[in-house]
């Protein structure tokens, strides 16, 4: 939904059910407020997503996607966000190799209690990818009205 | 090679110790070197090729005769047995069932190279010292070996066999130094328009005909993401140049840390793709950021990424390291 | 198709202030498969919730979407709402449009565009949605302690003292463990066999507790409130049930020279042996390594002797399997072997002790009955240099990057005890620092500084040299800057603990995770620290870090009351988002099981029926839902994607991806 003509980047984030989306919820009770073009999906853990995802969310044409899991120590499963920063290390590096902005993906650990760091990160993120503008290179044509 | 190859085959078949040899015959063209399943020793006496065309892995094939059962002989190259390990750490082939014969190879020859040069009707190959002699209907060429041979022959990572029961010629050494990664660095070097243009003019010509994924030994789902109604990322054309990315991608990371780089995906692409530069390029950040992996080495160590360690680097590296912004 | 109900919360205004959440209902009654959509005030409320039930029943709606707070807050709320209305409660989803769209967007235009989208995934995710059923799985009212020391004492002690059946393994012929080498515990230095004993009796006598003496587990299987273990319980050629533990067999076994361990080889027992006095069980156990009856054939005094007739030479090793509803992991620790730190002397002289060594040496029950003598001449030391952190806080790589956490205390009981039992012997302590966290340790330690004199020198030893009958202690002091020589009679080394080397492999048959150093690891280091992240098996005592006698009892009986509380229930409820492997596409490559940190994956030879009417028989991987967690890890280990994860599945998230970005 575009207000006027600048440009509202699509930010989806993947926040673990156990630490990220928690932190999500305390900036929400903190009012700590970002922009409202990120839209959370919740799952168990940051291990639980999958590449595709990631693929798929730029081919619907998100501009920038964001993995936030628990601290790398701290996961309710031990080793989910082990695996998940190996894995999104791999996509991001492909990605990257082929030639797709590398700021347009990103991975915060964010706990719990970090409610400030999330509205943070978030803000951060938009800013990015907005200076970034339409995500053209990772698009699916047909996808866009 | 291939008369002493030919002799052990028969001997194996007609003994009984197996009832299937998976070795090459010849295809439409001499250098249509194809994969074939002998049963009979005399068809086998007669078809049975090894030359400087014999590329096809054979350690895939494996995986459809294992359900067929009996026991089977195979001839594996050096860099087949490192696939045969893979396969076999992965349950996919039954060690008990086959077995393994180690040949010698030292690099087998590009025709499409062969072909650049203007060389035309090519009704055989052979090797002579640092040279192939191309037999054609109009006579011998001969030509150096570095000038026509395969791509991944050229940064050949080793001539040892991983894996054998009996060995016909030469095991050699693993080569440290393959330059195996050069053409990946110097990817890397580039801007990212410029690896974008890059990407996209290879990629672009992919006509989605599937040999890649058929033919490598790391893809052998019973059915593949990309063949599944359900897996909502179903696609059997290439439409947009996503499509095109997102099944290339998808399938180097799928194979990412059980790729052997056995480079029979680059070698059957219609298109000429470099598709091996995406799995090399998996291989070596693996390499460098999780300690240096040989997927195949031997049948028991965890690939990497199913493994992790406590301090492994973040994502962020490859804002940090990536090559020009 | 769904039959979709669509349910927008004001939260009073903390909602509807920035959100329309007129608008948003309107908005998403259009969506594919809305049949009814609506908002109220508070839907937690009970008119909200009734609102949702009487939409249930009279539009027939198969699944809810509710635009509300945090799921984390009221989603079991509204499960257990629809549950009563007659749907299954996972057919429910909440589109979170307070914490994460109110509360931190202003713009209210902004604000409701995205409580659409966030309503539109929901939605499309509800369509994806199926029934989930929580399995339920029976409780084996038993419990295994693996390890007799006293953290598995006193977990067994508890748990039977709920009233549940426990069984101890111990690969020792006694239970007792380290404590019972112990001479005096600190800070209150009452002697440890005084307060061990006591309950090893107590076990012996607990007719709920059943001890495996001299046994090791050799196999488990199954899961939470299903184990089956196999114990191994070795020959000990002696009839446990008929032995009355008289003891005359280990004194008339005419092979006398055999390195007594418990006195840690610094005198000798025979080959047929009772540890020590108060062992339990008190049975006799001969030493197949050493007895000449066992290795010639030739002897058999022991039998001859025996009025009980206990002597069996035949006995052969037993395996016994056993069904357990927890287990409970005590293997404890060891001190490292000190051959990496030759510098200190220790395969030099005799006189060079560890100070477990030192504890026997200082015990009434001990090699020299208690009398503090120097092992190679028997006289009595003058000055007594004690070494701290040996193998500890080392990141060398010879020893171990932790701190062992025991070795201040146990030097400060060391030098204080020697100093008042012999006031004439000088008392040095080396240390890097002085450690001494605990109620009462500190002020223990001052006293052993400023009662009784003991000279504590901050600085490492660097190498102690054998030079006639002294040992030449070459030091520094770091606080002085000084270079030390001293001349002492005995050095004492305050060696780093480890976990037993029965630990790794017992953990690989646990699937429990340990961590780099082979100490198990916590379910969560804060929160869940008694459990192991498998379910079902906890942590007692020093297998999951370096610990003291106050700390291993509080955390035994802690591990204790998790196991009394999962033993009494008859009936486990299973988390029903699992994940699920689709047999016909499992390849069974095995990445799936390598990332479970559960072990709740197995692999299975199944058959299938071909189309040519063959039949063909596949590996492929089954989840265990009792054990699985659900965090989806292997989902996306597995190429062929035949591996999923209910409620969360690949199809739902990216449903979810398709709404946000369309």
């Amino acid at each position: 939904m575009q207000v006027n003509n600048e440009f509202k980047p699509t930010i989806v984030a993947f926040c673990c059910n156990w630490c990220s989306y928690a932190g999500a919820d305390l900036a929400g009770t903190n009012r700590a407020a970002y922009p409202a073009d990120v839209k959370i999906i919740r799952v168990p853990c940051s291990c639980r997503v999958n590449p595709m995802f990631i693929l798929r969310a730029f081919q619907r044409g998100a501009d920038g996607v964001i993995l936030c899991g628990c601290h790398p120590g701290d996961c309710h499963y031990t080793s989910g966000n082990y695996y998940a920063r190996r894995r999104m290390t791999m996509l991001f590096s492909m990605l990257d190799y082929l030639g797709i902005e590398r700021e347009r993906t990103r991975v915060e650990w964010v706990s719990a209690a970090e409610g400030a760091k999330f509205a943070a990160t978030m803000n951060e993120f938009v800013a990015t990818v907005t200076k970034l503008g339409e995500n053209k290179r990772l698009e699916d044509l047909r996808c866009k009205n | 090679m291939q008369e002493l190859m030919k002799k052990r085959a028969v001997e194996l078949l007609s003994t009984g110790n197996v009832d299937r040899v998976i070795g090459w015959k010849r295809g439409e063209f001499a250098y249509d070197c194809t994969p074939a399943v002998f049963t009979d020793a005399k068809d086998l006496w007669e078809n049975f090729v090894y030359d400087d065309f014999s590329a096809p892995n054979l350690s895939k094939y494996l995986v459809a005769e294992c359900k067929k059962g009996g026991k089977m002989a195979v001839f594996l190259k050096p860099c087949d047995t490192y696939s045969f390990n893979q396969l076999q750490k992965e349950h996919r082939i039954k060690r008990e069932l086959i077995y393994v014969i180690g040949i010698e190879c030292n690099g087998k020859a590009d025709v499409d190279k062969i072909k650049v040069k203007g060389v035309d009707g090519i009704i055989g190959i052979a090797t002579e010292g640092a040279n192939f002699v191309v037999e054609t209907i109009y006579g011998n060429e001969t030509m150096p070996k570095y000038e026509v041979m395969a791509e991944r022959c050229l940064t050949c990572k080793s001539k040892k066999h991983m894996v054998y029961d009996e060995l016909i010629g030469e095991t050699g050494d693993v080569n440290p130094d393959s330059g195996r990664f050069d053409m990946v660095a110097k990817l890397e070097a580039m801007t990212p328009d410029e690896r974008f243009a890059f990407w996209r003019g290879e990629l672009s010509r992919c006509i989605r005909c599937n040999a890649c994924r058929n033919v490598c030994p790391a893809c052998t789902c019973e059915q593949c993401v990309f063949d599944n109604p359900n897996s909502g990322i179903q696609q059997k054309v290439a439409v947009t140049s996503f499509e095109e990315n997102m099944f290339h991608i998808i399938r180097a990371y799928h194979v990412a840390g059980r790729c052997t780089d056995c480079g029979e995906c680059s070698r059957v692409c219609p298109q000429s793709i470099p598709l091996h530069l995406l799995n090399r390029k998996f291989i070596k950040d693996m390499n460098e950021l999780y300690g240096e992996y040989q997927a195949g080495e031997d049948t028991t160590s965890r690939a990497p990424l199913t493994n992790y360690t406590l301090d492994d680097c973040e994502p962020s590296i490859v804002h940090e390291r990536g090559g020009k912004a | 198709m769904q039959k979709i109900g669509v349910f927008v919360c004001w939260c009073g205004s903390n909602i509807a202030a920035t959100v329309d959440v007129k608008r948003v209902a309107e908005a998403l009654s259009h969506e594919n498969g809305v049949v009814y959509s609506t908002d109220y005030q508070y839907m937690c409320s009970e008119a909200g919730q009734n609102m949702i039930k009487d939409a249930i029943k009279t539009h027939g709606l198969t699944g809810v979407v509710v635009c509300s707070c945090s799921p984390r807050m009221h989603e079991n709320t509204f499960r257990k709402a629809c549950s009563l209305a007659g749907i299954n409660p996972y057919m429910v989803e909440i589109a979170n449009i307070r914490e994460q769209c109110s509360w931190i967007h202003k713009d209210m235009v902004q604000a409701t565009a995205k409580a659409i989208i966030l309503g539109k995934a929901a939605i499309a995710k509800v369509h994806l949605n199926a029934p989930l059923t929580a399995g339920t799985s029976p409780v084996k009212k038993r419990a295994l302690v693996i390890g007799g020391g006293i953290a598995g004492i006193q977990t067994a002690l508890d748990i039977a003292d709920a009233g549940f059946e426990v069984d101890i393994v111990e690969k020792k012929p006694t239970i007792g463990g380290k404590m019972s080498q112990i001479d005096k515990t600190f800070p209150t230095l009452d002697c440890a066999a005084c307060i061990l004993t006591p309950k090893m009796v107590d076990v012996a006598q607990n007719e709920l507790i059943n001890i495996y003496s001299y046994s090791e587990v050799s196999a488990v299987t199954g899961f939470v409130g299903n184990f089956t273990v196999t114990i191994k319980k070795k020959a000990r050629y002696v009839k446990e049930d008929v032995c009355t533990g008289c003891g005359l067999c280990t004194e008339k076994c005419p092979q006398k020279k055999v390195p007594n361990e418990f006195n840690l080889g610094m005198d000798n027992r025979r080959a047929i042996y009772i540890p020590f006095a108060q062992a339990v069980p008190k049975v006799a156990t001969i030493d197949p390594e050493y007895c000449t009856k066992l290795k010639t054939g030739k002897c058999g005094v022991c039998e001859k002797i025996c009025t009980a007739k206990a002597i069996d030479y035949n006995q052969k090793d037993e395996f016994i399997e056993r069904e357990y509803g927890a287990i409970v992991v005590a293997t404890g620790f060891n001190p490292i072997d000190l051959k990496d730190f030759d510098e200190y002397a220790y395969s030099q002289s005799p006189d060079v002790v560890t100070s477990l060594e030192f504890e026997r040496i200082t015990n009434a029950a001990g090699p020299t009955a208690g009398k503090l003598l120097r092992p190679s001449d028997g006289k009595h030391p003058h000055t007594i240099v004690f070494v701290q952190c040996v193998g500890s806080r080392d990141t060398s790589g010879c020893g171990k990057p932790y701190c062992s956490k025991i070795c201040c205390m146990y030097t400060a009981k060391h030098a204080m005890l020697t100093r008042e039992k012999y006031p004439d012997t000088e008392v040095y302590v080396f240390y890097i620092d002085v450690r001494t966290p605990g109620k009462s340790f500190d002020e223990f330690y001052r006293r052993a500084v400023e009662e009784y004199g003991v000279h504590y020198i901050k600085g490492m030893v660097g190498k102690v040299a054998p030079e006639g009958d002294k040992l030449m202690v070459q030091a520094s002091d770091l606080l002085a800057g000084e270079q030390l020589n001293i001349a002492a009679d005995m050095v004492v080394l305050a060696a780093a603990i480890e976990p037993d080397k029965s630990a790794r492999p017992l953990a690989t048959m646990l699937t429990a995770s340990m961590d780099t150093n082979d100490f198990f690891t916590e379910a969560h280091p804060k929160l869940r620290p008694v459990e192991s992240p498998t379910a079902g098996v906890f942590l007692s005592g020093a297998c999951q870090g370096p610990k003291d006698i106050p700390e291993t009892v509080s955390q035994a009986s802690a591990a204790a009351s998790k196991v009394i509380g999962l033993l009494v229930k008859d009936h486990l409820t299973c988390n029903p988002c699992v994940a699920e492997s689709n047999e016909l596409m499992c390849n069974g490559c095995s990445s799936c099981e390598k990332v479970c940190p559960y072990g709740a994956i197995t692999y299975i030879d199944k058959e299938f029926r071909m189309p040519d009417r063959t039949t063909l028989v596949r590996r492929v991987a089954s989840v265990n839902p009792a054990v699985c967690q659900g965090c989806g890890a292997c989902t996306v280990a597995c190429p062929s994607g035949a591996m999923d994860l209910k409620g969360f599945s690949n199809n739902q998230i990216m449903a979810e991806v398709d709404a946000i970005c369309k």
